[in-house]
């Protein structure tokens, strides 16, 4: 998994898929993001955006989740 | 304390923890009925649900933990779940699972396990789970967890007899080994290290189990650390805690924390593939839910649907409930006029007539007179939380309030804060963090609250009858941009440069039971009569002592200890237009409840509810009204907001704080609409 096959979440366009490889944030963030069930190694899918253009909306694990583009720069992703 | 231990011992104890939106208060209000009761965690502000269970004639206690997705030290609602299960050890964990989203829930499993907990999993909405094809084997789930597992749809009540049944075997069994997850050797060899120490520690054994302690310490865990710490003797632990996670982040370029909830997640998938099949993948298909979305969170059409969302609330809540206040006064006006006619005939004094009819009688009747409005709000509320919409206005708010320093989530208790200012900074506490909290705590006051509406149609309806909608609109809207400023204010004065994660699950549409609604809707209208009945009651009294006294003057002349309350403090309004003793008086009982203001107008005038309106009519200019609505709109909260905010901060700074910037806020706004109406010609 080398840096130039990953991307940050954040940069995904709804449609796109991928499988989280690191999780960049500290403290409350990334504990938030590890309790989602956001770990490395998931699968994604992301789902839209908000009509104002943040949040955006994933799908993991079965789910939805959304989460601010802020935050989804934390999350790095191997687009597939 | 030594009595209520005392008479605990004995009683089983239900604990109820689950995921948010898995269905975790259906089964609680399936098992515990209508014997509920809303209390208070003793310390914090995390809403304390309990309910009695009968079964076979044997009565149970049933707590209802908050929803929580982990058991980590982050949110006050988390906190509360792990503090409870460790230190009141509950006789039984029913753990409520949402089968339809299954890898995540059971992550809570997990950690429950990790404790040590007795726990028998419901496995809930299994009918939806069947409706996206996802096959589960309970059977198999419970041999790899360890524990029983109870198919249920609580909706349809289905399931609950088996879980009630398998919930008190298990509470009757002795405790079992807690879950044992390998974590790999890595992580394995620094946790028996730390289970090593903790074991030959006789404090720490006794009050944690070993694996879970350690697990906690090498997550750096800062509650779970200062409260080892404040043990003596465990300085030895603490440093081989830090050395082990120093260690395994040198080691595997990963620190502990993320290793853990990797093999948590690990754990659960093994789980899931051994005992769940899923014909068709998530992505593969467009549910019901995804349908919705795609118009709901649509990019035009997305704002105008929230838009209209709350303009219906706003209509189901105002034109529905207003008919049904005027039956509520009408009853209150008659059972006056009733009693009074019996005390006549009975030959009581003036004084005790007066007492009993305008003291005891209007006073209920002042509190009553609120139902309507909020029940109906409530229930609209309900529908939104319980349908899944909720979560959808936070999504699609959240750019738009993010710039206010505000959370997508702060719209809630902001929306809530238009029915009663309490419940709003009561539901302050879906947030999690401070910033996004507190700010929200100090501008939800600005919302006109259900109260503060009497006021506006006292004065609207003594002069601006024909434009009734219009002004009580402007008011609304003036609380919203007051709170839309102070909060940018704030953001940038108090809490500068902090960020606050917005990582929140959009649950599926669901169609909202009608006993939850039900339910929720009249706890609610509890919590503000309660407040209410004690409150507003005892200010209506006071007022009526305050306005006879002292013994002998004419009620409520300015000779009374109110009017001359109220004249102490008349020269400081009359910059903006109301500079009577009458108006200030009103005012400073207003602080104790808001719609006490026409209460206390009222009975300062010295005549009925249609007469105030009259006196008002020709002591009063249209602009000095409207000032006078404005100062009533953003000054000091009442005084149940007053409490609610100190016991939601838990800080006196923040809840005087408060208090005072609104006052000032309020009282520069009024000065400022009389005197710019002024120099428009309009007094």
């Amino acid at each position: 998994m080398s840096a130039k096959d990953s991307v940050v979440l954040s940069d995904m366009k709804p449609g796109s898929r991928g499988k989280v490889v690191r999780i960049s944030a500290k403290g409350p963030l990334r504990r938030r993001i590890l309790d989602m069930g956001l770990v490395s190694g998931v699968e994604i899918n992301v789902k839209g955006v908000a009509p104002l253009g943040d949040p955006m909306e994933i799908l993991v694990r079965g789910y939805s989740l959304s989460l601010r583009k802020q935050e989804a720069a934390e999350i790095h992703v191997e687009v597939m | 304390m030594e009595a209520a231990r005392v008479l605990q011992t004995g009683e089983t104890v239900i604990a109820m923890a689950g995921n948010p939106n898995s269905g975790k208060s259906s089964i609680f209000n399936n098992l515990t009925g209508a014997r509920q009761h809303v209390g208070n965690y003793a310390g914090v502000t995390v809403e304390k649900k309990e309910g009695k269970l009968i079964h076979q004639g044997k009565a149970y206690k049933v707590v209802d933990l908050p929803g929580t997705y982990s058991l980590g030290a982050y949110s006050e609602d988390e906190r509360v779940a792990r503090d409870f299960i460790l230190k009141e050890k509950p006789d039984v964990i029913i753990n409520v699972v949402d089968a339809s989203n299954i890898e995540r829930n059971l992550y809570l499993t997990v950690q429950l396990l990790e404790m040590g907990a007795n726990v028998v999993v419901a496995l809930n909405m299994m009918d939806e789970a069947k409706e996206k094809a996802i096959h589960i084997d309970v059977a198999k789930i419970s041999k790899l967890l360890g524990v029983p597992v109870v198919p249920t749809v609580a909706t349809k009540k289905q399931g609950m007899k088996e879980l009630v049944v398998r919930a008190i075997q298990a509470a009757n069994e002795p405790k079992r080994e807690a879950l044992k997850i390998n974590y790999g050797s890595d992580l394995e060899k620094e946790l028996k290290k730390l289970e090593d120490i903790i074991s030959s520690h006789s404090q720490l054994s006794q009050e944690y189990p070993s694996r879970y302690l350690a697990i906690k310490l090498l997550e750096e865990d800062q509650e779970v650390y200062q409260q080892v710490k404040a043990i003596p003797g465990t300085a030895e632990l603490l440093e081989q805690s830090e050395e082990s996670a120093a260690f395994l982040l040198d080691e595997t370029g990963e620190d502990a924390e993320s290793l853990i909830a990797d093999r948590r997640y690990g754990f659960i998938s093994g789980v899931s593939k051994q005992a769940v099949r899923k014909r068709i993948s998530a992505e593969q298909r467009l549910s019901f839910s995804d349908k919705i979305d795609k118009v709901v969170t649509h990019r035009v059409l997305g704002i105008p649907i929230f838009l209209a969302a709350m303009w219906l609330v706003f209509q189901f809540t105002f034109a529905l409930g207003d008919p049904m206040i005027g039956w509520v006064e009408g009853f209150f006006e008659i059972l006056g006029g009733v009693v009074g006619g019996w005390l006549a005939a009975a030959g009581a004094s003036d004084l005790i007539t007066s007492f009993i009819v305008d003291g005891i009688i209007g006073g209920v009747g002042s509190v009553m007179v609120f139902i309507p409005n909020i029940v109906l709000l409530f229930f609209a509320i309900a529908l939104l939380e319980n349908s899944g919409y909720m979560a959808r206005a936070a999504y699609v708010m959240d750019r738009f309030m993010n710039t206010l320093g505000l959370h997508g989530k702060s719209f809630i208790p902001l929306l809530v804060g238009f029915g009663c200012n309490v419940p709003g900074i009561m539901a302050a506490r879906t947030l999690e963090n401070k910033k996004d909290r507190i700010i929200t705590i100090l501008i939800t006051p600005l919302m006109s609250c259900a109260a503060r509406l009497p006021v506006y149609v006292l004065f609207v309806s003594a002069f601006f009858s024909q434009y009734e909608g219009l002004i009580i609109f402007s008011l609304y809207l003036l609380g919203i941009v007051m709170a839309v400023i102070m909060g940018v204010i704030f953001k940038r004065l108090l809490f500068p440069g902090e960020v606050s994660p917005f990582v929140l699950e959009l649950p599926p549409y669901r169609i909202p039971t009608l006993k939850a609604t039900m339910i929720h809707m009249w706890e609610r209208a509890g919590i503000f009569v309660k407040k209410a009945g004690t409150i507003i009651f005892s200010v209506v009294v006071l007022i009526w002592a305050l306005s006879v006294l002292p013994w002998g003057v004419e009620p409520g002349s300015k000779e009374s200890a109110l009017g001359q309350i109220g004249s102490f403090f008349a020269p400081l309004f009359a910059p903006a237009g109301f500079g009577s003793w009458e108006a200030s008086t009103a005012l400073i009982f207003g602080i104790l409840a808001k719609e006490v203001v026409v209460g206390t107008l009222g009975v300062i005038y010295g005549v009925g509810e249609e007469g105030v309106v009259t006196a008002i009519h020709q002591l009063w200019t249209p602009l000095s009204a409207y000032a006078f609505m404005v100062m009533t709109l953003l000054y000091t909260p009442c005084a149940a907001v007053i409490g609610t905010i100190k016991r939601e901060t838990g800080s006196w700074k923040w809840t005087v704080f408060t208090m005072v910037y609104t006052l000032v806020l309020g009282w520069v706004m009024a000065v400022l609409v009389y005197q710019v109406g002024r120099l428009f010609g309009l007094s």
